[in-house]
């Protein structure tokens, strides 16, 4: 049984010119566990179909189950990961950890515990007094997955939640969240355009097309972890999915060209 | 570092202790009439008188806290630090839960909106009339002409704050599953306080105003009416004690609040020091 149903989901954008397709005809079906990256250029509506599963932006038709129950709106289950780290600037890193259970009424104590484990697990200990405006980049975002963790979510969507940070810091974050995914067994739904970082992270690459967004290709990735990025496998697959990817960059920029998108 | 702060407050220094000097000169000169512009000299003397207590200490009349506090400016000025507390506490705590009502809702906004359009411009001076013809003289027309100077510059700015709240927060709250009421004393709230706080910061300034303005017509103490009753007397030394007296209280507030500011936005970008 699959834990994300995605079954025929379109979602269209209504613009004062004309509507815009950003998801036509998808279905995916995710089983407990797996780890699966949407790759596409920017536009392709990947990022639409996250938010659709976290229940921001429902789709115009079709629908999304999760364990078996339709998504109507976001919540806890769903942890989510963004690109903008989202955390709560007034709170410190520990009372940004702490809010979403405070949200479902756990009790102090077995708050403190978990915001304890949590901050020794991501290496945030000396910083949980701290305000995010004096953490790097990649400690804010080790905040936020905390912050998801603690909600002890099965699935956890991330919305190119390492674009904004450096190589190296994007690779250790990289790292740490294999370690995490396989240590507490999340389903991850992780959107991206890196090609490197879809074969580094995923069990299963989906490619979506540029506009409308449909599914291109569903790709399995089977190479054991952790994965050699200059192994012969690691760039036979790299580039085959370039090949796929460059195709729709290509649509999107033809598009641009024509002048029929600002996008 | 505490040379260099000194240094600082030596070369701001400069500049008035140059202008009370030539003000003296001026006086000792008799350059001016001193009943237009008394020395300086005069004016600390004044304001000196102006400040401590009529009669010696005398223990079975109280204790010395009560003493020290007993001279006319000491009284003035807390009596016009009480209209301002009490007209600024009713004035924003009723513009805040407003504005947040406000800044959230559209409903709710369109329901208030008109009238507080009509109402914003009209000064709260303005209001002296009707304050007087409704609550008589005494503090009643002044702490409610104060509330009203008040309100307004703390009710837009909330709205204001409310309105640009980063969406972000926001689908980050509904994602950890929080509630219509935590969204907003534990969401909304904190992310607007920098509006609210500086539209606090504006409304105290305004009640300043008014409440000095108010004291030359509803009240018979406080600084206002104190430095209009020295005119009676033309007491010109007396008038520019008072002035000075507001002015350093006027800078204490201000002091304070921006102090205030500091502490409840630690967690700002824009306060890194």
């Amino acid at each position: 049984m699959s834990q994300i149903s995605v079954q025929n989901v379109q979602k269209v954008f209504k613009t004062p010119g004309d509507d815009v397709i950003a998801l036509r005809d998808i279905n995916l079906e995710i089983s407990a566990g797996q780890f699966v990256c949407l790759l596409g250029p920017s536009g392709c509506g990947k990022s639409t179909l996250l938010n659709a599963v976290a229940g921001f932006s429902l789709p115009t038709a079709g629908k999304i189950l999760v364990n078996n129950q339709p998504v109507i709106e976001p919540g806890p289950d769903r942890g989510m990961v963004f690109q903008e780290y989202a955390l709560f600037p007034w709170m410190t890193v520990a009372q940004n950890i702490a809010f979403g259970l405070k949200v479902k009424k756990v009790s102090p104590t077995e708050i403190e515990a978990k915001v304890a484990s949590l901050l020794e697990k991501l290496k945030l200990k000396e910083f949980r007094n701290r305000y995010p405006k004096d953490l790097s980049g990649g400690m804010r975002q080790r905040v936020a997955i905390a912050r998801v963790l603690a909600l002890d979510s099965p699935i956890m969507l991330m919305d190119e939640p390492f674009g904004a940070l450096d190589a190296l810091t994007r690779r250790s974050l990289q790292d740490e969240l294999l370690k995490i995914w396989q240590e507490f067994g999340k389903t991850i739904l992780f959107v991206t355009h890196s090609i490197e970082e879809s074969i580094y992270l995923a069990d299963r690459i989906v490619v979506l097309t540029y506009r409308p967004g449909t599914i291109k290709q569903d790709v399995m990735v089977t190479m054991s972890r952790p994965r050699d990025a200059s192994s012969a496998e690691f760039n036979a697959l790299k580039r085959e999915l370039s090949l796929m990817v460059m195709e729709e960059q290509q649509r999107h920029e033809a598009v641009e060209m024509a002048g029929l998108t600002t996008d | 570092m505490t040379l260099k702060k000194l240094g600082a407050a030596l070369v701001g220094a400069v500049v008035p202790l140059v202008a009370v000097l030539l003000w003296q000169l001026a006086a000792s000169l008799e350059w001016i009439n001193p009943h237009i512009l008394p020395s300086p000299w005069a004016v600390f003397k004044k304001w000196y008188e102006y400040a401590t207590p009529l009669l010696p200490y005398d223990p079975a009349q109280g204790s010395y806290t009560k003493w020290l506090f007993s001279g006319e400016l000491m009284v003035d000025s807390v009596s016009s630090l009480y209209r301002v507390l009490v007209g600024f506490g009713i004035g924003a705590g009723l513009a805040l839960p407003l504005g947040l009502m406000m800044g959230a809702s559209n409903k709710v906004n369109a329901i208030f909106n008109p009238l507080v359009q009509i109402l914003r411009p009209i000064p709260p001076i303005a209001y002296i009339p009707l304050s007087i013809l409704w609550f008589g003289l005494g503090n009643p027309p002044a702490i409610f002409l104060i509330a009203i100077g008040a309100f307004f510059p703390v009710l837009m700015n909330t709205i204001a704050g409310v309105r640009q709240v980063d969406s972000i927060y926001i689908r980050a709250a509904r994602n950890l599953g929080v509630d219509q009421l935590t969204m907003f004393t534990k969401v909304m709230l904190p992310a607007a306080t920098p509006y609210i706080l500086s539209g606090a910061r504006i409304g105290m300034g305004t009640a300043f105003i008014v409440v000095i303005v108010s004291e030359m017509i509803a009240v018979n103490n406080g600084l206002g009416f104190r430095i209009l009753e020295a005119r009676e007397y033309f007491w010109s030394d007396k008038i520019i004690a008072g002035m000075f007296s507001i002015g350093l209280i006027g800078l204490a507030i201000d002091t304070l609040m921006s102090r205030l500011n500091n502490h409840l936005l630690r967690w700002h970008r824009g306060l890194e020091n």
